[in-house]
């Protein structure tokens, strides 16, 4: 099964009330300097809408964005052009962005002490419903490939897969893993 | 840009109703075609809005980071998808929701739509259409399929046409209409929908229902047509009808609608419409784009002339079984949809601050005992596709008759049962959808100015936002007086956040201070939301953005303070005067200088420094393309689907097809002079005959009559078969007969200037 247009959503260890507005300055930032690899076009706050998107930097090829969904606060990297390769070229395209969104926020001052980016888990998904059915089928047909993916990640048995399998949602698993996940440590797996 | 894009089609394929599918296919055709530079720009753009897909800022390529202006680099630069918007800049898809009426499932698939091609956001316009932002040109098309295979349709939403037909949310249910117009208003809309005599406009065509003259829920003093709900006895019987009004609407120049018919039975409701619309088609200013409205027209005609016109326009056309079939059925599958009476008159049981104060805002009695309406509350008039698929799954448990989205950007489940309430405050609580204060203070109301507008000159959305929270956080402090106060915000002059209707308006200006730009709103007082907003508010001051929460306080502050027993809002600012009102404001317009506060320089929501560079030429006005230049568009569309069939060795229907688009093109000049031309070949060809060769008016100054011989002998081998060789010269010959129309038409000099608004 070939898919196309993933998304995944990192999902933060955080306590209490998170102010998302810091962010906003940085993403203008982030499109006047065009800091990343997609063309970046514009900034949208949705903080308003509850377990919505939040802050969304809008591109031409994906956005990004600190999103609240599932009331869960989290990076979320969605695909929105086609990229070439294997499916697991694509997982690891979406988890390699989100860690390097991490990491370029860890970095900016304006965040210091207001978000920590330490996570135990992500969302992978797929962004389309015919592409993808959110079934058994879907999960039957990805699951090997997910899994050798996290292995190469985690190791054997190192992380648990779960399937989210609301049919109306979007095919996605949860990928938990028991402790922190190392962001350094993944990047460098994830280079291309 | 999505990959599934092709096997939608397949996939949808005979679920989707034939004029829908058909419409749909051929924009992906025209979208084919202008990749290959068959179609024309501007005809594009026009095109593309009427299917409502609209551009979005930025789409020329160019953004200001507060410094200076940036390209944008999109992979595809040409084609265009309209006079400087590139191909790949993402745009707005409106969709046409008539009366603002959805059923569940057709909320499971905006949801969907909103996730799968847009941001995770659907949002509800003062319209009662819902909008998605950052779209794909190359998605929407399958968009269309989806949508369109729920029963809902695009075309039109945008460009020169009949918008979405609003009506009154409570149709139906409200304790003081006169009737129920949802019928009315959905025959309505389906009777103009793609209409011929409704495209020929210099501007859009906004109709608006209501049930009664004393609410606002209508507002149909604003709109280019409105109808009112009336009864009267006539021989002990009651005979339904209504109050007809024509030429209001807000811009730039706000006009109030003026009286057309005190009393218009039912059964003219649809001639009557395709009247004005004739009238409108005919007479309204084509060039000059700020007068372009038909409040243009009747307010320079008079209202007794604009109508004796109409009315000498509707004697003269041709019967139309529709009139009649359309309202019938409307009021058939009506009644169908009526649940039976309420019973239950039991309270709601519970005792939670937080449930009675949305009880009190939130919630409205039905006309039927037993049974009310809620309000969800929508922020912005946001709502997320997780928060759509809920409310889907609320309404099914909740209500027989779907969810009805309303001019002040919220939805509103009808027919619930009373004692449901509870149950219904805790579904929506738990889909995070049970924020109180709805129609009140809090309930802000924004156009998208800058966030997505490229008209938009301040941040309406950023104000309204900040303006929310300021008030969300007063909560229950803020006295009652105030509460219920309406404030609307627009992102410019333009009027889409309505703020000539509101008791406080804002629109977005720029000022210049020190040489540098600063976000501004004027503050518009006097507005009346009741009564179908039955009056204007007018501009007193302007205002940095970052000061208008302040004025917000203050004229808030002075109204409980000052107010008269029982005065209201625009009493009392009549009362108080607006020099006074004035200057209780003036020191608020001042602008600290650019080194002592820079938080001025910039807009809410938005910390770049302010500019006004980003501003595009709006798509609101459309372009400027006459009938006849669609259908010859359409024509050489038919060409080409020719070819398609040609190649796909179906020889006999390619050379139908071909003739097809010749008789196109060629009733298209014909429409010029005479609009009720029918279909059948044998009297195109004879009317084309009359008006354009016997008038030599076709000749080609170097070909003569040769290309409308084309025509007159693809008329005559019509019955004929198509061989590979007859089908392919008659394509050939099709394109050069439509090249001699656009000749033709150009010679006439008809084709409007693409002025700007």
């Amino acid at each position: 099964m070939e898919i196309q247009h993933v998304y995944l959503k990192l999902h933060l260890e955080h306590s209490g009330v998170v102010d998302l507005e810091p962010l906003i300055p940085i993403f203008h930032d982030w499109v006047r300097e065009q800091s990343c690899e997609e063309t970046l076009v514009d900034v949208a706050d949705y903080r308003h809408v509850s377990a919505g998107p939040g802050i969304l930097l809008v591109g031409h090829e994906a956005d990004f964005s600190l999103d609240w969904s599932d009331n869960r606060l989290g990076v979320r990297y969605n695909r929105k052009a086609r990229l070439k390769g294997a499916n697991h070229d694509r997982f690891r395209q979406a988890l390699r962005a989100v860690l390097m969104t991490c990491r370029r926020l860890e970095e900016d001052g304006r965040l210091e002490g207001k978000l920590g980016f330490a996570s135990r888990a992500f969302e992978i998904g797929v962004n389309d419903r015919l592409l993808a059915p959110n079934n058994q089928e879907t999960y039957d047909s990805l699951s090997p490939e997910i899994d050798s993916f996290c292995d190469g990640l985690f190791g054997r048995k190192s992380y648990s897969v779960s399937h989210q399998a609301d049919p109306r949602r979007r095919f996605s698993v949860l990928v938990q893993t028991p402790r922190t996940m190392d962001r350094s440590g993944l990047l460098k797996a994830l280079a291309p | 840009m999505k990959a599934s894009n092709h096997l939608w089609k397949e996939r949808l394929a005979g679920r989707i109703a034939e004029p829908l599918n058909r419409e749909i296919d051929i924009f992906e055709t025209e979208i084919d075609l202008r990749r290959q530079g068959k179609v024309d720009e501007r005809v594009f753009a026009e095109t593309r809005l009427r299917r409502g897909v609209y551009g979005q800022r930025y789409d020329n390529g160019q953004r200001h980071d507060g410094k200076v202006a940036r390209s944008l680099e999109y992979p595809t630069t040409n084609p265009t998808k309209g006079p400087n918007t590139l191909w790949d800049a993402p745009g707005m898809q409106r969709i046409k929701i008539p009366y603002g009426g959805l059923d569940p499932a057709q909320l499971e698939v905006m949801a969907d739509l909103a996730e799968e091609y847009s941001d995770g956001i659907a949002h509800v316009t003062t319209r009662q259409d819902f909008q998605l932002h950052f779209v794909h040109m190359e998605d929407t098309p399958t968009l269309m399929r989806r949508l369109a295979a729920v029963g809902i349709t695009t075309r039109e939403a945008c460009g020169n046409s009949v918008r979405n037909v609003t009506a009154c949310p409570y149709s139906g249910v409200c304790p003081d209409e006169a009737f129920d117009v949802t019928p009315y208003a959905r025959a309505l809309s389906r009777f103009l929908l793609g209409h011929p005599d409704c495209q020929n406009f210099g501007r859009k065509f906004k109709p608006a229902f209501s049930g009664c003259s004393q609410h606002a829920c209508g507002l149909t003093s604003m709109h280019d047509l409105g109808a009112i709900a009336v009864t009267r006895r006539e021989n002990g019987v009651e005979v339904r009808g209504f109050e007809l009004y024509v030429g209001g609407g807000l811009g730039a120049v706000p006009y109030q609608a003026k009286l057309f018919d005190e009393f218009l039975l039912p059964e003219q409701l649809l001639p009557t419409a395709q009247a004005i619309a004739r009238v409108f088609g005919r007479l309204g200013e084509k060039k000059n784009r700020a007068r372009a409205r038909i409040k243009f027209l009747v307010h320079d005609l008079g209202i007794e002339k604009f109508k004796a016109l109409v009315l000498e326009e509707r004697d003269r056309l041709p019967r139309d079984p529709r009139w009649k079939q359309y309202v019938d059925e409307a009021l058939a599958a009506s009644g169908e949809e009526t649940p039976t009476a309420g019973d239950d008159l039991s309270e709601p049981g519970s005792a939670l601050p937080e449930f009675q104060q949305w009880l009190k805002t939130n919630v409205r009695p039905q006309r039927q005992t037993g049974f009310v309406v809620a309000t969800v509350s929508l922020p912005l008039g946001d709502i997320s596709s997780d928060q759509l698929r809920s409310l889907a799954d609320i309404a099914r448990r909740f209500t027989p008759d779907g969810v009805r989205t309303t001019v002040e950007q919220n939805i509103v489940l009808r027919w619930v049962r009373r004692s449901d309430l509870a149950q219904l405050y805790q579904a929506l609580e738990s889909a995070l959808l049970a924020q109180p204060g709805a129609s009140n203070i809090v309930d802000v109301v924004a156009c998208p100015g800058t966030d997505t507008c490229k008209l938009g000159i301040s941040s309406s959305r950023g104000l309204a936002a900040e303006l929310q929270r300021r008030l969300a956080d007063k909560g229950a402090e803020i006295d009652q007086a105030i509460q219920d106060l309406h404030i609307k915000v627009s992102g410019c002059f333009n009027s889409c956040g309505q703020h000539h209707i509101a008791d406080l308006g804002f629109y977005g200006v720029s000022r210049k201070v020190g040489g540098f730009a600063v976000p501004h709103f004027q503050v518009v007082l006097g507005g009346q939301w009741t009564q179908n907003a039955a009056s204007y508010g007018l501009p007193i001051v302007a205002i940095p953005s970052k000061n208008v929460p302040e004025v917000v306080s203050r004229l808030g502050e002075r109204y409980v303070s000052d107010r008269l027993q029982g005065e209201n809002f625009q009493e009392f600012v009549k009362r108080t005067g607006k020099l006074q009102v004035r200057k209780l404001l003036e020191d608020l317009a001042k602008v600290p200088g650019y080194e002592a506060d820079r938080s001025y320089f910039s807009d809410w929501g938005d910390p770049r420094e302010y500019s006004i560079s980003d501003i595009g030429k709006g798509e609101c006005a459309g372009e400027v393309v006459t009938a006849v230049e669609f259908d010859l568009v359409a024509a050489e569309r038919q060409v080409f689907e020719a070819q398609v069939l040609a190649e796909g060795s179906n020889f006999q229907k390619a050379g139908e097809t071909a003739y097809g688009a010749m008789l196109h093109a060629a009733k298209g000049l014909i429409k010029l002079e005479f609009l009720d031309v029918a279909d059948d070949p044998d009297t195109i060809i004879a009317e084309f005959r009359t008006r354009y060769f016997d008038t030599r008016k076709i000749f080609d100054p170097f070909a003569g009559p040769k290309f409308a011989n084309y025509l007159f002998a693809a008329h005559r081998s019509s019955g004929n078969g198509h061989t590979p060789e007859s089908s392919r010269r008659l394509m050939e010959e099709a394109q050069l007969f439509i090249e001699a129309c656009h000749g033709c038409f150009n010679r006439m000099g008809l084709t409007p200037s693409a002025a700007t608004a």
